[in-house]
């Protein structure tokens, strides 16, 4: 049992939560993700690990709802226990001294980037934070990016916050700013990496892309999460899940990523409608 | 033991106890185990084989020659005591009959469903000379379920306690021997396994059909019974080192029995198109996440109308037989070489023609063709001839130049073999690996580090669960001699 010590909404549809798991805690490295069961007869789902507290115990989860999985566990309270947590799986981010970085986070991908962008500027780098979102409310980690980063630019779809567009308008300005850019860093919807490294492709920009497939086991069994880097297959959960984004084949991940589309939507149905006619917490 | 005294020993065991003389006993026909229709099961996740009841049971035991010298307990790869066992069914003494097994092998109800025994101690059964060998895996399974369904089990008298820690790495078959037979030896033992659930591959990979999952909770639970603790959600070499182990948590020895889980690819064209699975993945969502109840369980599993499953081991059969279950029109497998090369146990070959399976040997998968949504539309293989046979003696397939098959497919699941997971031997410094990635092991069971020790998948590639049992048995008599040594050495 892996007990929640706090939640707080940080944006609509999407929460923060301190799990207690003192072994993750204390293992983790920026980049480490967790494979989470929320409840009984539910599903193992990959969370990156956003912050972790070895003192006590606790690492830190940033989720967005929206599947079954991600429902349910927004839902939860302080006081409410995952069943399942396992980790920290994955490689964890190279951090070195390159100089001048960029960080690009969109959606909730910034509760992944942001980890990545806090210890790129430890490691003494010229963090260049760049975060998007659809609009102003769904903003999220706005003053722990703006914490790490040397310079920080927001987009939002409609302009309600920042400039409006989306991160790579802002990464066009960005690139044609700072000529000195040894590497950029993105997560978010892959759509958006794709852009992204077809971006920073033109400019032989190093770039690294940290992965979303589907997982299960998240430590090399099954073959779910395989992506194709380079030609070469990898599995995203042991070898990743920051590859190479100019080596990446974004299109397949995208397809691949499609392949439970109706059975998620029938199973989000079933359970929204359970909820509703409960009123409560399911 | 005096010579005297064991002279009368042997004399008391070869004292024939059955009633019937030899020739009789030769001629009663093999029984055969209840089984559901092929018709009725192709739709559920029942087990296929209910095996004896006491009738059958009785009547079985009374084919055992009770041979002076009994070669099938030589070709038992943990020894059971087979011929004493058979002997006890005999008497309807069950209690004693399982416990008598339980002296060599600690998962019976387990191992009397998914042995090969066809190739093990029904192999060289006496009676199998003239007529059917004598059903001793059946009987195995028979007297381990009496067990369960009656509930006396007791556990084994545990030694006196050593104080000695030891750990033990994945609870698959191999982890949970090594760990009951250390605990009874009085060892204080943890096990860690990375999925949230114990059993290794009889529960993720294994199918409900063939080995329902409550029989293996059982099972684990006779090991806790022993005081086993069983540490779940912990992956070594990510959550905690083999270092640690020894080094931060007062662990004297380790016994590593991570399998061999990683799934292989054939590296051709289409392979990740969606609908192409492996057949871990496959398995995996079926059996440990239940993906059969979706949406009832959260874990989804899309199977089409017509499956393409690769390969032709235990593996394949798996996957082909669990597709079938999931209704699609038809199920397509495809092997490179012929059915005499087939390594999946012949029961299974024979379960999986009877649910309909197609098999197309001698053909090879070349390619796999998507439609313009990236779902898989079709699989085009090469068809292969044999040619000279290989180092074991299989025949080498070869393909033949131009001919081809392409047939339509929405499903593909490769079921071409796994290897070992790569991750204790990378964190593991000084921990001696193969080129294919297995930990390599002495004649007892020990690795290239001092203490610790390592055996099943995970040092012979893809093996047999009896195997896994047998190395964990090997290993732990090493521990314990080498945890006893360590402690007399400390003494003086
Ligand atoms: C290494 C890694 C780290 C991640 N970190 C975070 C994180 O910190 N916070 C967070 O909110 N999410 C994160 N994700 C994504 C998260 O795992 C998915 O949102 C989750 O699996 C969806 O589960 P569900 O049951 O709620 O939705 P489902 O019902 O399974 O899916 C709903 C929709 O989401 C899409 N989807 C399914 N799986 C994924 C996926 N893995 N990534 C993106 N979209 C998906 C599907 O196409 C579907 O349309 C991460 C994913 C990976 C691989
Ligand atoms: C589908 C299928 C069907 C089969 N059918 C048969 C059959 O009918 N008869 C037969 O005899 N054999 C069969 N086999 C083979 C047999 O199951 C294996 O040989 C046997 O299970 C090996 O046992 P093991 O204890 O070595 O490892 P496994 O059963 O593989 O167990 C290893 C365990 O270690 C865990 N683990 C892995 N890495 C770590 C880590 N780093 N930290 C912690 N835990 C870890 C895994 O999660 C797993 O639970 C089959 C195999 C498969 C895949
Ligand atoms: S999630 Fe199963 S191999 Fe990566």
């Amino acid at each position: 049992m892996y007990p929640v010590i706090s939640k707080t909404t940080i944006a609509p549809g999407i929460s923060r939560l301190e799990v207690e798991a003192p072994l993750i805690a204390k293992k983790r490295k920026p980049g480490n993700f967790v494979i989470v069961m929320p409840v009984e007869k539910g599903e193992r789902i990959p969370l990156t690990i956003v912050e972790s507290d070895p003192e006590n115990g606790t690492i830190t989860l940033i989720v967005q709802a929206i599947g079954k999985t991600t429902h349910i566990i927004n839902k939860m309270e302080a006081g409410d226990h995952f069943i399942d947590v396992v980790g920290p799986l994955g490689e964890p981010t190279p951090i070195k001294n390159v100089g001048t970085v960029v960080c690009v986070g969109g959606g909730v991908g910034t509760a992944v980037i942001y980890p990545m962008a806090k210890a790129l500027k430890e490691a003494g780098n010229r963090v260049i934070g760049i975060i998007g979102a659809r609009n102003r409310e769904m903003v999220i980690l706005k003053n722990e990016m703006a914490d790490c980063s040397d310079e920080l630019h927001i987009t939002t779809d409609d302009g309600s916050y920042g400039l409006k567009g989306f991160v790579t308008d802002a990464l066009a300005q960005v690139i044609d700013e700072n000529k000195t850019i040894q590497s950029v860093y993105t997560t978010g919807p892959l759509p958006m990496m794709k852009a992204v490294a077809e971006q920073t492709r033109k400019f032989e920009l190093h770039t690294m892309a940290s992965l979303n497939p589907i997982m299960m086991d998240g430590t090399g069994m099954c073959g779910a999460c395989r992506v194709s880097v380079g030609g070469e297959l990898k599995f995203t959960c042991v070898d990743g899940p920051e590859f190479d984004a100019h080596k990446v084949n974004f299109n397949e991940l995208i397809q691949r990523n499609k392949t439970y589309f109706n059975q998620e939507k029938k199973s989000l149905d079933a359970y929204n409608e359970k909820c509703k006619t409960r009123g409560a917490n399911v | 033991m005096s010579e005297r005294k064991r002279a009368r020993n042997n004399g008391k065991a070869n004292e024939r106890v059955i009633h019937l003389k030899p020739p009789e006993r030769m001629k009663i026909p093999r029984q055969q185990p209840i089984e559901k229709e092929p018709d009725y099961r192709v739709c559920n996740f029942e087990e296929v084989s209910d095996g004896f009841d006491v009738n059958l049971a009785s009547e079985e035991a009374l084919r055992c020659l009770e041979c002076k010298d009994p070669v099938c307990m030589k070709a038992c790869p943990v020894n059971i005591d087979i011929r004493a066992f058979i002997r006890l069914i005999y008497k309807k003494d069950y209690d004693s009959a399982i416990k008598k097994i339980r002296e060599s092998n600690y998962l019976p109800a387990i191992c009397g469903r998914v042995c090969p025994q066809e190739s093990l101690c029904e192999n060289v059964c006496l009676v199998g000379k003239r007529n059917e060998p004598l059903a001793i895996g059946k009987l195995e399974r028979f007297v381990a379920d009496y067990e369960l369904k009656n509930g006396n089990f007791s556990p084994p008298e545990i030694k006196e306690n050593k104080g000695q820690k030891v750990a033990v790495v994945g609870a698959g078959p191999g982890g949970l021997t090594a760990a009951a037979d250390l605990a009874i030896r009085g060892y204080e033992v943890t096990i860690y396994e990375a999925l949230h659930e114990a059993g290794g591959v009889l529960k993720y990979g294994i199918p409900e059909f063939r080995l329902p999952k409550h029989i293996v909770d059982a099972e684990v639970d006779r090991v806790k019974a022993l005081g086993v603790k069983i540490e779940t959600n912990v992956i070594i070499g990510r959550t905690l080192t083999i270092d640690e182990l020894f080094d931060e948590m007062d662990f004297e020895a380790v016994y590593i029995g991570t399998g061999a889980g990683s799934p292989r690819f054939m590296n051709i064209p289409g392979e990740n198109l969606s609908g192409v699975y492996s057949a871990s993945e496959l398995l995996t969502r079926v059996n440990l996440m239940k993906a059969y109840k979706f949406p009832e369980y959260d874990t989804p599993l899309k199977i089409g109308n017509r499956v393409a499953v690769v390969g032709g081991g235990d593996v394949a059969m798996d996957a082909a037989r669990t597709s079938a279950r999931l209704g699609p029109e038809v199920v397509n497998l495809f092997y490179r070489r012929s059915r005499e090369e087939m390594p999946a146990r012949i029961e299974e070959i024979h379960h999986a023609e009877e649910e309909g399976i197609h098999f197309h040997l001698l053909t090879n998968p070349v390619e796999i063709f998507g439609d313009e949504n990236g779902w898989v539309k079709a699989i085009k293989c090469q068809k292969m001839e044999l040619g000279e046979p290989d180092e074991e003696g299989r025949r080498r397939p070869v393909p033949i130049d131009g001919e081809y098959i392409t047939m339509d497919a929405d499903t593909v699941v490769i079921a071409i073999g796994q290897s070992p997971n790569p991750i204790i031997q990378q964190t593991t410094p000084g921990l001696k690996t193969t080129d294919w990635g297995t930990i390599i092991v002495d004649e007892i069971g020990a690795t290239s580090r001092e203490g610790i020790f390592a055996g099943g998948d995970i040092s012979r590639g893809g093996a047999t669960v009896i195997e896994a049992v047998s190395d964990g048995k090997r290993a732990s008599r090493s521990i314990d001699e080498y945890l006893t040594e360590k402690k007399a050495v400390l003494k003086t």
